[in-house]
């Protein structure tokens, strides 16, 4: 039976070291919703949305009872809303009134952000996912809960290299759209290389079409346990710190193991998988940087930033995947900058940079996260970041992706502020020097020699 | 059997134990095991119950002795086994 020391460990990592399930996300596929009537189609999606989701926010909240433990975020994933749209959608006005549907709906269930406002150009676009990816600073404007994701490459096709330069100006033309609210608009949307069809974290969730109708994913966060467990291990050797990483890990997917499958028992909707992801927040104690401090750095970008990131995410893995039975989505660190105070630190002391962050991405779990940089930054510069960023990511047969935000108005120095989960960040400074001439030779970069496994 | 962990935090004073005990027997609680400590003037005591039989909604209890808890100056929370035997045990 359950004794004294292990009830008070659980309760002091949900009461003090922020350990939380970050999200419950309901993935639903939109394919019996196309309909070549715009209207018809808005109204197919409106009512298999609500149908669907009308108990999640209202599960969520009995769950996060029942056994003590907040469930920060409810949400849902749709279909790539370009395979949904293209029958019915001729312009980009067409697409942004979907976006629109959307909203309304994510709005009446209660969820707090919507994904899937996407499309999956790895190796070509359609017409109609050129439309949506030209409607996206439209649909970001004028939505509040709408999340959009373009998928850009894989180590299967290349990079799309077409799709990356227009991507550049469609960044830059979000920031532009929302430059009322900091460019919160690109705080929003996130370019992938190898995206995961059952992410159930925001901005780059989607619902795969290799999916069943709907599904529970379940996102587990928890920096500041494994932070705290790291405390008392502080001198020891590399064996003791993986050992405890993992052991912390395994615990805090166990959570998050136990929700999913009450969800999708509650909900009647067949379970996922559960992400691992350590996932920070702006809260103070409830950052991977500061993981990385305890693991033995000043800030995170110190020289050994990368081995300790590379450790801590092979870790988390290792202990995660023994806690579940399908483990899936982005799995791993996250390292995003303006969603975690010790990243912020570190950049305002000068110890992170954006080649330093790039370096990291190369052994996390995601890639160029919620990084502010001047709103004068070039769209074929912003092309050749995420260019660099896909390229990684295929290269390594991982997950990469770029979620950058050209702050219009402001400059190096200055500070933006998106507010809630989305934190605040430092302007970045950006290598000046042009990539243009590459960026706008057009075509794709084929797929690397170890794809050819067949 | 469906087993729920109740816990106790809070600066000790007479009847905190009767008080939760008497509200868990108005409402067909068993209580299974029990165990504390008192250190500097601070309980923490642990309560291993069974709820198979108990009248009411798991949701109500849990606000009720959370209410009951204010009253006495407590914190009282409860939850159930599932969440401390998946995150301890293999």
């Amino acid at each position: 039976m359950i004794n004294f020391y292990e009830v008070n460990e659980t309760n002091k990592m949900i009461e003090k070291e922020n350990l939380d399930v970050r999200t419950i996300t309901m993935g639903i596929s939109l394919l019996d919703c196309i309909d070549s009537d715009l209207e018809k189609l808005k109204a197919n999606i409106y009512n298999k949305i609500y149908e669907s989701a009308k108990d999640l926010v209202a599960t969520g909240e009995e769950i996060s009872r029942e056994f003590g433990i907040p469930i920060v975020n409810k949400r849902i994933s749709v279909t790539p809303i370009a395979l949904i749209g293209g029958a019915a959608c001729k312009t980009v006005e067409d697409f942004a009134s979907i976006a629109k549907t959307l909203d309304e709906v994510a709005i009446k269930v209660g969820v707090n952000f919507i994904g899937g406002y996407s499309a999956l150009v790895c190796k070509g676009m359609t017409p109609a996912d050129e439309l949506l990816i030209r409607s996206i600073p439209l649909a970001l404007s004028t939505t509040e809960k709408v999340c959009s994701s373009v998928n850009l490459g894989s180590t299967k096709t290349g990079i799309n290299m077409d799709a990356v330069k227009l991507m550049g100006e469609v960044i830059k033309e979000t920031a532009e759209y929302t430059k009322e609210n900091d460019s919160l608009g690109c705080a929003k949307l996130v370019v992938f290389c190898n995206a995961p069809d059952d992410n159930p974290f925001m901005a780059g969730a989607f619902h795969g079409v290799t999916e069943a109708d709907r599904i529970i994913n379940v996102g587990v966060s928890g920096p500041g346990v494994v932070k705290t467990a790291l405390e008392k291990v502080r001198g020891e050797n590399f064996e003791v710190l993986c050992e405890t990483i993992k052991k912390t890990a395994f615990k805090v997917t166990r959570v998050g193991q136990l929700v999913a499958q009450e969800a999708s028992k509650m909900l009647n909707v067949p379970f996922g998988i559960v992400d691992l992801s350590l996932a920070p927040t702006p809260a103070v104690g409830d950052s991977v940087a500061d993981i990385l401090c305890e693991i033995g750095l000043e800030y995170a970008g110190a020289p050994g930033t990368t081995a300790a990131l590379a450790l801590l995410n092979d870790q988390v893995k290792k202990g995660g995947v023994m806690a579940s039975s399908y483990v899936g989505g982005l799995s791993g660190a996250f390292i995003p900058v303006s969603e975690d105070q010790g990243m912020i630190d570190a950049v305002v002391a000068g110890a992170l940079t954006l080649e330093k962050l790039e370096a990291m991405t190369c052994v996390c779990s995601v890639g160029l996260d919620m990084i502010a940089v001047p709103g004068d930054t070039k769209a074929s510069t912003l092309s050749g970041i995420i260019a660099d960023e896909m390229a990684i990511g295929m290269v390594n047969q991982k997950t990469t992706a770029v979620r950058i935000i050209p702050v219009i108005g402001k400059s190096v120095g200055e500070t933006v502020e998106f507010g809630g989960l989305l934190g605040y960040a430092p302007i970045m400074p950006v290598n000046p020097f042009s990539c243009e001439a590459f960026v706008n030779r057009g075509g794709r970069i084929p797929a690397p020699i170890h794809s050819f496994k067949n | 059997m469906k087993r729920t962990i109740i816990t106790v935090v809070g600066k000790d004073t007479v009847g905190i134990i009767a008080k939760v005990c008497t509200y868990l027997a108005q409402n067909g609680i068993n209580i299974l095991d029990i165990s504390q400590t008192i250190v500097q003037g601070y309980l923490n005591m642990m309560m291993i119950v069974d709820i198979g039989a108990m009248s009411k909604q798991f949701g109500d209890m849990a606000d009720e002795l959370a209410a009951l808890g204010e009253e006495i100056g407590v914190i009282i929370k409860c939850q159930k086994e599932e969440i401390f035997d998946k995150m301890h045990r293999i």
